[in-house]
């Protein structure tokens, strides 16, 4: 949980952030264009120094959702155990949100990853490739249109015969 | 050894200066792995110039699933996560649901839980530093760490009938009390178990070809552990002061007296002594609490109508039938906020979290899972840089990756 002083030093920095709490927890709504420099506020000004996780939903088929993909940024600070969770919706049809691995070097795999599952691109990531799936996959699984039936992905796949291997 | 060559021997082939690099390709399937990952190294020499990771090998979307399955089938996934402590999972997974859901277990529950979580880390970190012997070459210590590790077995197998992939807790409660038995072993094993870890601490703390193995190899520094977002014993051992178990109590560890474990080296042989003095730490926690554990339910009552109650009830009352039925028919079964919210727990390998989106009904609208190994692993290159290609195994041994939990 984030502390009350810190919320307000980060909305006298950004007025009209959404700011919202749920079992202890402090949520801030932040717009696209303003996400790295709050996060980089966040860290050098604020004191969350230690980034968590970055992840995203895929709100497609959510009642009441009006975007479709939510940037999820958990932060930390290491001292205090402080917590902030930094939110941010990106649409269709280019989803891109701007690559946090300048300010911590821990978020180049957990951006991969989140390209890799559900396409978002992090612009400036220095080497945004899949991670956990071959690169020779098209699609990204983890978003909610992903057919769960049917011939599924190995049709894409190059065929490696005996001679080639 | 490189023989001293002549100015010219006459040969160009092999006389001139050759400006490459080996390039080795370390599993997936190989034993120092221990799991499912490859490497690319380049060598020069023996001497590691870079390694580049290459996992998704067991990759099985894990994530996925969660959005079918109800929050009380999906904790069997999470034993697949990290199977060396399954039990850990499960805490972690319920504790997150019963966040979402604002409720809290009881007491007896809650010690319970810890207990497990406890036992799951000496698990864990047994087979991490035993791994890591073996790598080095101590074979003897691995099954000096293997034999208490089987005794850890022993007591889940009595607490839920399973020895490995446990599936030890429900939403809001646990699946079986634990019986006078299982109490009586956890005990014996508190009595048992120092001179174990003794044993394992004479065998290699001060052994001096393991020493020469470990100190100075992957050497990840304070600043570098938090920028690159490390948790658990790797961060703990280069002097990050964090451990959730104290800066954010969750379930009752509020009532145990016990210490964080840090080391200033941030090599591998500090993150070995780190693992060895948490399971003094696990001990000291596990005694307090098996010897102070409250009687009373494990499970919230039925008026949150989320816990599935016990089989005896269910068969012998008619309020237990239909609290049953109510929770496990597919049409049926209990409504969560929709909201999200992320609550992490201290894992054996770091802050293990899970971040759920709830959407009303009985399964997850989206599960995240903040899986440590994958964030450490991330780190492996940036530490072998500059070592030989036998410290690969050590620096691997001592970030202690399991792939189950780094693809999932």
């Amino acid at each position: 949980m984030a502390e009350a002083e810190t919320i307000e030093r980060l909305q006298a920095m950004f007025p009209g952030l959404g700011i919202s709490q749920f079992r202890d927890q402090t949520r801030v709504l932040v717009p696209v264009g303003e996400l790295y420099h709050v996060l980089q506020t966040l860290k050098e000004l604020l004191g969350f120094d230690f980034l968590v996780d970055i992840t995203c939903v895929d709100y497609l088929q959510y009642r009441g959702a009006r975007d479709r993909f939510g940037m999820v940024y958990l932060l930390a600070n290491a001292e205090t155990a402080e917590r902030i969770t930094v939110r941010c919706f990106v649409n269709d049809p280019d989803p891109v949100v701007p690559s946090v691995v300048p300010l911590w070097e821990g978020a180049n795999w957990l951006e991969r990853e989140v390209w890799d599952l559900f396409g978002i691109r992090f612009r400036g990531h220095p080497d945004l490739r899949r991670i956990v799936l071959p690169e020779a996959f098209t699609a990204h699984p983890l978003r909610k249109d992903y057919p769960l039936q049917g011939r599924g992905e190995r049709h894409n796949f190059p065929v490696i015969r005996r001679g080639e291997a | 050894m490189p023989l001293v060559r002549s100015a010219f021997s006459g040969d160009l082939a092999h006389d001139e200066p050759q400006e490459y690099l080996w390039t080795l390709n370390f599993g997936p399937q190989h034993p120092a792995t221990h799991t499912t990952l490859r490497l690319v190294l380049k060598l020069d020499g023996e001497r590691v110039v870079d390694a580049m990771p290459d996992i998704g090998y067991l990759h099985s979307g894990f994530e996925k699933l969660a959005e079918h399955l109800n929050y009380n089938q999906y904790v069997t996934v999470t034993d697949r996560m990290n199977y060396v402590s399954p039990m850990a999972n499960n805490v972690a997974w319920h504790l997150a649901v019963e966040r979402l859901l604002g409720i809290e277990v009881p007491r007896r529950c809650q010690y319970l839980r810890v207990i497990v979580a406890e036992l799951a880390r000496i698990s864990d970190h047994l087979l991490c530093i035993g791994a890591m012997g073996l790598d080095t070459g101590a074979f003897t210590h691995f099954l000096y760490a293997f034999n208490p590790r089987e005794q850890i077995n022993d007591i889940f197998e009595a607490l839920c009938g399973a020895r490995f992939t446990n599936s030890y807790t429900r939403v809001g409660g646990l699946m079986h009390d634990a019986t006078d038995e299982a109490i009586e072993m956890i005990r014996r094993f508190c009595r048992r178990f120092p001179e174990a870890l003794r044993d394992v601490e004479r065998m290699l703390n001060r052994n001096r070809i393991f020493m020469e193995r470990t100190q100075g190899v992957g050497v990840l520094t304070r600043e570098e552990a938090i920028n690159r977002c490390c948790s658990g014993p790797v961060a703990r051992a280069s002097g990050v002061t964090r451990d959730l178990r104290k800066d954010e109590p969750y379930l009752a560890y509020r009532d145990f007296d016990f210490h964080v474990c840090c080391a200033g080296g941030g090599d591998s042989y500090a993150r070995y002594l780190v693992r060895v003095a948490e399971m003094w730490e696990s001990l000291r926690i596990v005694q307090q609490a098996v010897e102070n554990l409250p009687p009373g339910p494990i499970s919230v009552g039925p008026e949150y109508r989320v816990a599935v109650p016990e089989k005896d009830q269910v068969y012998t009352t008619i309020e237990g039938l239909i609290s049953h039925f109510e929770l496990v028919m597919s049409n049926r079964g209990f409504t969560v906020p929709s909201e999200e919210c992320y609550t992490a727990t201290e894992a054996p390998n770091g802050e293990l979290g899970f971040y759920i989106v709830g959407d009303g009904s009985p399964r997850a609208y989206r599960a995240r899972c903040r899986p440590p190994s994958f964030v450490h692993f991330a780190l492996f290159p940036h530490l072998i840089r500059g070592h030989t290609l036998s410290d690969v195994v050590v620096v691997l041994g001592s970030l202690n990756i399991i792939a189950a939990e780094l693809d999932r």
